[in-house]
């Protein structure tokens, strides 16, 4: 570590994981990648293939053109269920700090909610994340969902 | 009492053209075909070898709805045994994977051999108290009597099969030249490597992802990602191939590029003008030993689908759990000598399979919903048309060929007394 943290930027990046679930919880998917560095990686892991050094990935996008493909596949061309989600993050340990960049830990739960249908618990885990300070304020370099839930019941359409 | 009988199925048009909704929603069907499609006559797949390289190393997996376990012994030999213990029948292995020298039911420390045989059971002798041995097993009891169930192992390719049916045909009699020349192109002897797994739990019947990856009429279709990005035209040049039972089959496609997509699928929606903003989902690099073809669907009957979709390579099991639902187990996989270039690219090129990917998430979906029709009509039946009513190959994609020969296979078995 080095400098002081400075609370303010604290707050900043609380603030950020928390409109980041607010967003997706809200279906505002044309956002979701504007949380993002442009070349940032962005994955969805099993936490068996984490676990055991296995890099394959139930989502492995590597730049923020991906995550706008993504996007479009959502709206465009995936058939799938409508539901709504809803995240539960938890607040973030930094793990590691520079000015700069810093790299956190937050564990989460995502609810699925489907059309007539009670609400389940639908992928729980934790990000490990890289965060980029950028002119535009707070972004992620880097988010790596390791899901514990990886038994997904039927498909993951939606970003988490 | 009697046991549950069947329902009398109405295959309405005689031949396989029309398929009852009861075969997907009748539980005691549903245990007649664990039976005679899982446990006897037919071999189910494991596993690769490549997840469990060293003596020691064990992989539990299930065919059916039974556990079993797959295990590298100290010389090297696989085993698979059923996750049952001789003694009181506990499933003793709860890990999914790992390394162990010896089999041990925590319950009461009977252990076994890799091999499955029982090697040790605790106080088997008595216990001697006071100048007197109590209890102990009788002395009739024969350690030799009590192995684990031991199924029959084949290996192909670095892929491996058992069977709890020690009297059925050879792997490569059960696949059929055909089929086995598919098999042969993906798993040629090349040492492979394990990339990782996707599970998913799909609320559906087990035969419905058989259907779907011998259903060449639907991506085109519900996949409208391949169509989009040029992955998917019904005028691909392809085939469709079967063995001599119509249980397995392989759908064989090469991408085209002549006419534009939405003609062909005549599906006005279709956007021409869309590019990806990042190409790398499909940087594809042709392989040698693809020896044409871009795409080869192969499934193996009951539960087993090879997947070549151009650089992406997977194993899919099928897992069913009652007759309303079953777990899809992907193993994706690459070969030794792949450059990093091409390991990355077999992974980023995953997003389109899987319970997320753009291609393959909506196949989940249409399997649920298929299942809740069915469950709300019964007695209903599907409607199986397309490119006749025969169970003939093609050399084309606007067939159900495959579906309408996998269930005069299923006729034979299941109608037999």
């Amino acid at each position: 570590m080095t400098a002081e943290l400075n609370v303010q930027d604290y707050i900043a990046v609380q603030q950020l994981y928390a409109d980041y679930g607010l967003t997706l919880d809200r279906g505002d998917f044309d956002h979701w990648p504007n949380f993002f560095t442009d070349d940032c990686r962005y994955l969805v892991q099993p936490r068996d293939n984490h676990d055991r050094g296995l890099p394959l990935a139930t989502i492995m996008l590597t730049s923020k053109g991906m995550l706008l493909d993504r996007v479009y596949g959502i709206k465009e061309t995936l058939f799938h269920d409508p539901y709504y989600q809803r995240h539960v993050i938890g607040a973030p340990v930094i793990r590691e700090r520079e000015a700069d960049t810093w790299r956190c830990e937050a564990s989460y739960a995502v609810f699925r909610t489907k059309r007539d249908q009670l609400s389940t618990v639908f992928n729980v885990g934790r990000s490990l994340d890289t965060l980029q300070r950028t002119a535009d304020g707070w972004r992620f370099a880097s988010r790596l969902c390791v899901y514990d839930s990886e038994m997904v019941p039927n498909s993951i359409i939606y970003p988490v | 009492m009697n046991a549950p009988t069947s329902p009398s199925l109405n295959w309405e048009a005689g031949d396989t053209s029309r398929i009852p909704f009861a075969v997907y929603t009748d539980a005691t069907l549903h245990a007649k075909e664990m039976q005679r499609f899982f446990y006897e006559n037919h071999w189910c797949y494991v596993g690769l070898e490549a997840e469990v390289p060293n003596p020691g190393d064990f992989k539990r997996t299930k065919i059916g709805e039974r556990s079993v376990v797959l295990v590298r012994d100290h010389d090297q030999t696989l085993h698979v045994v059923e996750n049952v213990c001789a003694h009181r029948g506990m499933q003793f292995c709860r890990e999914r994977h790992g390394h162990i020298k010896e089999f041990v039911c925590p319950y009461h420390q009977w252990s076994y051999t890799l091999k499955g045989d029982l090697q040790g059971v605790p106080m088997r002798r008595g216990v001697r108290q006071d100048g007197k041995v109590n209890g102990g097993m009788p002395a009739d009891f024969a350690l030799a009597d009590h192995s684990l169930n031991k199924l029959r192992v084949a290996c192909r390719g670095g892929v491996v099969f058992a069977t709890f049916d020690h009297d059925m045909p050879s792997l490569e009699d059960y696949m059929g030249p055909t089929i086995l020349g598919y098999f042969d192109r993906v798993f040629n002897g090349r040492q492979l490597t394990l990339l990782g797994y996707n599970r998913q739990r799909i609320p559906g019947n087990w035969k419905l992802m058989q259907e779907n990856i011998k259903d060449p009429y639907h991506p085109g279709l519900l996949h409208t990602w391949f169509v989009t990005f040029g992955l998917w035209r019904a005028d691909n040049k392809a085939e469709l191939r079967m063995d001599a039972h119509g249980r397995h089959a392989a759908m064989i496609s090469t991408r085209g590029n002549a006419g534009k997509a939405g003609e062909v699928a005549q599906v006005s929606s279709f956007k021409q003008s869309m590019t990806l903003h990042d190409a790398s989902f499909l940087d594809i690099v042709p392989e040698p030993w693809w020896g044409g073809p871009t795409a080869v669907m192969t499934t193996l009957f009951p539960s087993l689908v090879i997947q070549q979709q151009v650089n992406s390579v997977s194993t899919r099991h099928i897992q069913p759990d009652g007759h309303d639902a079953f777990d899809f187990i992907w193993t994706h996989f690459g070969f030794a000598d792949d450059t990093p270039e091409m390991t990355e690219r077999r992974l980023r090129q995953s997003n389109l399979f899987g319970p997320a990917g753009f291609v393959s998430a909506d196949d989940g979906e249409v399997i649920e919903f298929s299942q809740q029709g069915f469950e709300q009509k019964p007695r209903h039946r599907a409607l199986v048309e397309m490119g006749g009513r025969d169970t003939a190959e093609t050399d084309h994609m606007v067939s159900e060929a495959c579906i309408r020969a996998m269930y005069a296979y299923w006729r034979q078995v299941m109608e037999r007394p």
